[in-house]
């Protein structure tokens, strides 16, 4: 079985993460109820001919895959696995309100085509004129984990060399409104809904600083009780005592399963830094994506932003961190990283 | 295995719909259509209201037809396979679909604001909703995901079940796909002009597009070691699977089937298998112009001048999307069971590009590899091969 | 006519998402698919219901498209002789 490395980490947020790291020096404030995410300027990175057929998410996902493979020094990667929760929104809800508004009367092809869900995989392969393995899973908030365990499971047995793994999800303009409304005002996720997408490269060489994906697991329930038999599992599963782990990377989005989080939390000593980051990128299903990006980031500029961090932070190399989240107390992902 | 398509709700009725050709292709009645008058499709005669009956759920559930059609297979899947404890050993579910819960949203979407009583339905709308409402049925709280890539979907669902066992890090994890009829994609597929108006002709020269269908299916992968401990009957072996992408178009497919060529190549190379050991190939066989002709001048280039028997089973079920990977996965293991190749129905003169002469009527013959090929949009390309031991 | 070409070249640069276009990039002879606007089949489609809506024209056969979207002059001599609407 070989190593997994991250090669590259790259992240479209509601932060200026996509030009600068963590981008959080100036921090850029969210309003309450959505918030869409930073973009840059798609047009120095998708042919026009592409570009003019691509909604938000589709451009998000091109643009930070592009980048990431740059980074990493990748021309072709040996497969494409992309994980988004709500898919291709935008062209969904312009397609279904064609049908509606127009009562299934003069429909065009494009928002029906661009709406399936695994298109930015297929835009990406399409680019690259990529010929490899191309996978795209739709499981809600575990999308993108179950897309980086693929990732993580070719580099392991060797079937491809290099893969380009992505979490996205675009806000869209309706449904949106309509989930925020169902959204308990008083116990929900307080934290604004929002949109981004964090691209990586995996690979199986070590290159200098490069930060390994030792292991991933998840878990479609969990009750609250067994949190804490599941990190010890976990972390016995993969030699590493509580006191081993310097980072906690927690999805705290202000609902009342944040206790998970404070669960989990417990688990470790006081000498493990406990991060947050919701608060500064939003929800969204692949938003755990961005845990991996400020997991990855922490550990490689050891670098600790203190917008992020809770309670004490004890001076130290940062060399272990786990990234622990979960969504209304269903799907629960774990993954760790050391450098 | 479980399955519920247009031919059967019930392994042994599409088995028995296949073995006497008898096709589910009818006109539309489950989803209000204006196309209803011109358009055929492979349908599940069962409402929503009989599914939750049968499957015992509180009568104002939120479950989506996507939900029901794939707790309806999946309950099955188990039972055939005689599991009781479901938790005795490490065990995932893995599900793939492309309508997810858009069968209510299209209903619901201007009610949504307004109208508590379908608000409901908000939460069901994203793809991996049905796959953790068929996961909790089941009992299964582990690893649980969903894949969608259009109608490759579930045969990339059973290659990840494959090596999630090859890896060890399940010991068993049930696989496939459900995808229900739905206005959105009867439309969808209107606008690409590729919907026949007839029963749709696989392989056929003249053939004039698909018929969509609805369908789910689920089947029961065990590692070696579950096998020999627990003295299980096999039906059969996933010997190989391979996914490539043809990188050419975003619905269309090369002319050359370069993603179909890599596909079936690759699949045969992890199978450790030659292109004149496979006895059939299930196609994915749509019925329209591009996909059958690409596919056709794929199969060519992989197998040369001997071209194994084969057939498309979509003239009995109807396209059944994402589903179609796992309903023709379990198709390929009765044809191995059953040792017979099933007829390609509605097929009168070859493609004159190719032409390539599917198996119309039954053939009893001996079958030891069936390879089954599953593509979809966005130049998704998957292959699978079954074999007996 | 030029009235009926100038409304296809703004509608299809809308329709069509061409940001890149202004009617005035766009010749009436310019071919309108492969080397000259490098519109493809999914726009032939989307031209197809075009001519449905705004001008009463049905196809059936994406094969008919080929011929009549060669360029802005070709499709709106269709247009003149077939239209109802």
């Amino acid at each position: 079985m070989k190593p997994c490395y991250i090669y590259s980490a790259v992240s479209i947020s509601a932060q200026h993460t996509f030009d600068s790291g963590l981008g959080l020096l100036e921090p850029l404030a969210l309003q309450p109820n959505k918030v869409n995410a930073h973009h840059p300027l798609y047009k120095s990175y998708i042919p026009p001919a592409a570009l003019r057929r691509m909604a938000t998410g589709v451009k998000m996902g091109v643009t930070a895959g592009k980048k990431a493979l740059e980074n990493a020094n990748i021309i072709q990667p040996d497969a494409i696995v992309i994980g988004t929760g709500m898919g291709c929104i935008e062209d969904t809800e312009t397609f279904l309100n064609a049908i509606i508004k127009n009562d299934e009367a003069y429909l065009t092809p494009t928002a029906f085509i661009q709406s399936t869900h695994n298109t930015v995989g297929a835009q990406i392969a399409l680019g690259l004129q990529c010929k490899a393995y191309n996978n795209t899973y739709v499981h809600g908030a575990l999308s993108f984990e179950s897309a980086l365990l693929d990732g993580l499971l070719q580099v392991e047995d060797d079937s491809a060399s290099t893969v380009l793994v992505g979490g996205l999800d675009e806000l869209g303009k309706e449904f949106i409104d309509y989930i925020d409304l169902i959204e308990d005002k008083n116990e929900g996720i307080t934290v604004p809904f929002s949109e981004g997408a964090s691209f990586f490269v995996l690979g199986a060489i070590k290159q200098q600083h490069a930060v390994q994906l030792k292991a991933i697991k998840t878990f479609s329930a969990l009750t609250l009780e067994n949190v804490r038999s599941v990190f010890m599992a976990f972390l016995k599963e993969n030699a590493c005592p509580p006191e081993t782990i310097d980072a906690l990377i927690l999805g705290h989005n202000g609902s009342k399963y944040d206790h998970y989080y404070t669960e989990a939390a417990s688990c470790f000593p006081k000498t493990t830094v406990q991060l947050k980051y919701k608060q500064c990128i939003g929800e969204y299903f692949t938003a755990s994506a961005f845990g991996l990006y400020l997991g990855v980031t922490l550990l490689k500029n050891q670098d600790l932003p203190s917008l992020l961090t809770c309670g004490d932070t004890p001076k130290k190399p940062l060399k272990i961190s786990i990234i622990y989240n979960q969504y209304n107390g269903r799907d629960h992902s774990l993954i760790l990283l050391s450098l | 295995m479980g399955i519920v398509s247009a031919i059967g709700h019930s392994v042994s009725e599409n088995l028995d719909a296949l073995l006497n050709s008898k096709p589910g292709i009818t006109s539309i009645s489950s989803v209000k259509t204006h196309h209803a008058n011109t358009i055929k499709v492979g349908e599940v005669k069962r409402s929503n209201a009989d599914l939750i009956k049968a499957l015992q759920l509180p009568e104002h559930t939120n479950y989506t037809r996507t939900a029901l059609l794939g707790c309806y297979a999946a309950k099955q899947a188990i039972q055939n396979a005689n599991i009781t404890a479901i938790n005795s050993y490490r065990t995932g579910f893995i599900s793939s679909t492309s309508v997810g819960g858009m069968d209510k949203t299209e209903i619901h979407l201007k009610d949504f604001a307004t109208n508590k009583a379908v608000q409901k339905y908000i939460k069901s709308h994203h793809a991996g909703d049905s796959t953790q409402k068929i996961a909790d049925t089941l009992g299964i709280d582990g690893f649980v995901t969903t894949i969608s890539t259009a109608c490759s979907s579930a045969a990339n669902a059973i290659m990840l079940g494959a090596k999630l066992i090859k890896s060890g890090r399940l010991d068993r994890v049930i696989v496939g796909g459900v995808d229900p009829l739905s206005k959105f994609t009867i439309n969808g597929f209107k606008t690409l002009m590729i919907l026949s108006e007839s029963d749709c002709r696989p392989f056929d020269a003249d053939r004039s597009g698909l018929n969509l269908g609805e369908a789910a299916a689920y089947l029961v992968l065990e590692s070696q070691a579950i096998v020999e401990k627990e003295n299980k009957k096999v039906l059969a072996y996933i010997s190989g699977y391979a996914n490539a992408n043809d990188a050419f178009h975003q619905t269309a497919s090369s002319e050359t089937g370069e993603g179909a060529y890599l596909a079936m190549t690759q699949a045969l190379k992890t199978a450790q298998l030659n292109p004149s050991q496979i006895d059939y190939i299930n196609a994915h066989g749509t019925a329209t112009a591009n996909n059958d002709l690409s596919e056709s001048v794929a199969i060519k280039r992989v197998f040369g001048e001997t071209i194994p028997d084969f057939s498309s089973t979509k003239a009995f079920t109807g396209h059944t999307l994402a589903a179609a990977g796992a309903i023709e996965a379990v198709y390929s293991v009765l044809a191995l069971q059953n040792q017979v190749v099933f007829p390609n129905l509605n097929f009168k003169t070859t493609i004159p590009e190719t032409g390539l002469q599917p198996v119309t009527t039954i053939k009893r013959k001996p079958i030891k590899h069936v390879l089954s090929n599953s593509f979809g949009f966005g130049g998704n390309c998957s292959t699978l091969i079954f074999s007996k031991l | 006519m030029s009235n009926l070409k100038q409304e296809l070249k703004e509608n299809i640069i809308e329709l069509l998402n061409l940001e890149e276009f202004s009617v005035e990039d766009i010749n009436d002879n310019d071919a309108l698919f492969g080397d000259g606007l490098g519109l493809d089949s999914i726009d032939a489609l989307e031209l197809m219901v075009m001519l449905d809506k705004d001008y009463g024209i049905k196809l059936t056969d994406p094969k008919e498209g080929k011929e009549i979207f060669q360029s802005i002059a070709v499709l709106a001599e269709y247009i003149e002789k077939n239209r109802t609407k």
